[in-house]
């Protein structure tokens, strides 16, 4: 085993005995990050892997939220076998819809099209009743994973919840290493590498670029789904461009084009807000002064930091 | 005689005032190798971008065996066998050198959208990605970052990868550019072999080896054929002369 396959496994080993650790508070926090580092990982398709820097991925991670909150019945549960596949379809088709339109731009123009569009959605859902306006939606009962009456794991407990999104994150991450490595992967890693080149060899990139949009946005639409089902409720402050930034930030910090980096990010993030909130009212204040200086001292991220301390350590190694 | 494989007709195209493309009539056929000379600023460029749809035509026609091509693509003329090298090296500088060649090769293996199988296990794109490497003279460089080769590997990257796609047609811009005394007689020994199978143009400033391997030469100046004909004629052409040979103009 390599020293990065050792990592992650303990890693894993740490998370899926986390729960047990008898602090129950921080076992519904270390949730909420999984479930962020699914959003920073399917951002990472995006910037990382196809070279399309979203600034307005939170309008999918809202969507996913917003389906469940619109699906579940007023005092009953819904149905998590209904309801997960429906709202990461309508994430999905959300974003093919948008990126049919915003894939066609380049650089800027790009960032500047997807808050865009995030900011539209922000509206719908702020500005009309139909999502509970600026209030949003409560989910009062959480959603059953009721397969005709037999129950393999209950949503209501914060412990298998837990494990719910933990084998989530796990799957997302194992999809995304396996798609990176197909055919389609490696396409999108030439489109981020060389777009010009691409279509020059024969490449429909517009294509590519609208595929890997729509997906990117399917996955975040997944983890929104998974953050109204663990707080729920819903509200558009999920789509604004705080939550893309947030993520966008996420992904710097912990080192975009890596798949873990985003893992790495999302808990990051939190540790750092966290921690920087109970010291002071002005958190945001040293949040966004860390990550200038990680940013500027650790231009990889997170996910390159075991190398640099391994080069400060040791001397110059030649990294695995 | 055979038809063409690619022919213009009326071809132009201007930038405002400019035209750096008039009324270019071009046939190329297949088993022979057609050369482009003109000094600098004659519209080779241009020409090769708008045959492979870099740059869109303002007027004229492109027909790719009969069919009019004139606003497709540049993807779906690459698609359909038109394959170009770029005057700058224009490579996936963070690949090893197959992946460059796997990636061109993948263009044209079926179910190019597979998302589950690995890419690397696709055999045929291996194989062809290894084939055109060969035939580029890189075998021994696969492995290797692109940005590490040096400059005349990364001009042969550059024609294994047009290679690797398997083309009817190669557009090559000025491929010899930058290459040693050896690797451009390897060069020129390559074209000879490709010549019997595909139809090529070639801009080049070369002269030695534009008259060893070309079968036909045309000659432009200011946006414009001035001549076309066999090497034989062109070497003995007044205007030829006149206008860019006798010049000294040669860059």
């Amino acid at each position: 085993m390599s020293r990065r396959q050792i990592a992650a496994t303990a890693v894993l080993v740490c998370l899926a005995l986390f729960p047990f650790a008898g602090v129950a508070f921080y076992t519904e926090l270390v949730a909420k990050v999984m479930i962020l580092a699914i959003f920073a990982m399917s951002l990472d398709l995006l910037v990382g892997f196809t070279g399309l820097v979203s600034f307005g991925h939170a309008a999918y991670f809202g969507i996913g939220a917003y389906a469940l909150g619109l699906m579940a019945p007023k005092y009953e549960a819904a149905n998590l076998w209904l309801t997960l596949p429906a709202a990461v379809l309508a994430a999905g088709l959300a974003a093919l819809a948008a990126g049919a339109f915003v894939v066609r731009a380049k650089g800027i123009y790009f960032i500047m099209v997807t808050l865009a569009f995030a900011q539209m959605f922000y509206f719908v859902f702020h500005d009309t009743s139909f999502g509970g306006g600026s209030d949003g939606i409560s989910i009062n009962v959480k959603p059953v994973a009721s397969i005709g009456g037999f129950m393999p794991f209950d949503l209501s407990s914060a412990t298998q919840s837990y494990f719910f999104v933990f084998t989530l994150m796990v799957l997302v991450f194992i999809f995304l290493r396996i798609l990176l490595r197909s055919a389609f992967g490696k396409a999108l890693q030439g489109i981020r590498s060389n777009e010009h080149r691409m279509l020059s060899l024969g490449f429909p990139v517009y294509r590519y670029k609208l595929a890997s949009f729509t997906l990117a946005g399917a996955l975040a639409g997944l983890a929104g789904y998974l953050s109204a089902l663990q707080f729920g409720f819903v509200n558009p402050e999920m789509i604004s461009w705080h939550q893309s930034g947030d993520v966008l930030l996420m992904l710097i910090l912990g080192g975009s084009g890596t798949l873990y980096g985003g893992i790495a990010g999302a808990f990051g993030f939190v540790a750092l807000q966290e921690l920087f909130q109970s010291v002071t009212s002005h958190w945001q204040l040293l949040l966004g002064g860390t990550i200038i200086l990680l940013v500027i001292f650790l231009p990889g991220g997170l996910a390159s930091a075991g190398g640099h301390l391994k080069r400060v350590l040791v001397g110059d190694t030649i990294d695995d | 005689m055979t038809d063409p494989v690619l022919r213009t007709q009326g071809l132009s195209r201007r930038f405002g005032g400019l035209v750096a493309a008039s009324d270019v009539e071009l046939d190329l056929h297949r088993g022979r190798l057609h050369a482009l000379l003109g000094p600098n600023g004659a519209g080779k460029s241009t020409l090769i971008n708008l045959l492979s749809g870099d740059l869109a035509a303002t007027s004229g026609s492109i027909k790719f065996k009969g069919n009019d091509i004139t606003r497709f693509s540049a993807d779906r003329r690459s698609r359909l066998g038109i394959g170009r090298s770029y005057q700058k090296t224009n490579i996936f500088t963070a690949f090893t050198a197959f992946e460059n060649c796997r990636l061109a090769a993948q263009s044209r293996a079926p179910r190019a959208l597979r998302v589950l199988g690995d890419a690397l296990g696709f055999q045929p794109t291996c194989d062809a990605a290894h084939h055109a490497l060969e035939a580029a003279g890189l075998a021994g460089r696969a492995g290797d970052i692109a940005a590490t080769l040096s400059h005349g590997e990364q001009r042969q990257l550059e024609i294994a990868m047009v290679l690797a796609t398997a083309p009817d047609v190669l557009l090559l811009d000025e491929p010899l550019a930058g290459m040693g005394a050896e690797e451009v007689g390897r060069m020129v020994a390559l074209l000879q072999k490709l010549t019997p199978g595909h139809a090529i143009l070639l801009v080049e400033h070369d002269m030695d080896a534009v008259f060893a391997v070309a079968d036909v030469i045309t000659v432009m100046v200011e946006g414009q054929v001035l001549e076309s004909g066999p090497p034989a004629q062109i070497r003995g052409s007044a205007a030829v002369r006149q206008a860019y040979l006798g010049d000294g103009a040669d860059t």
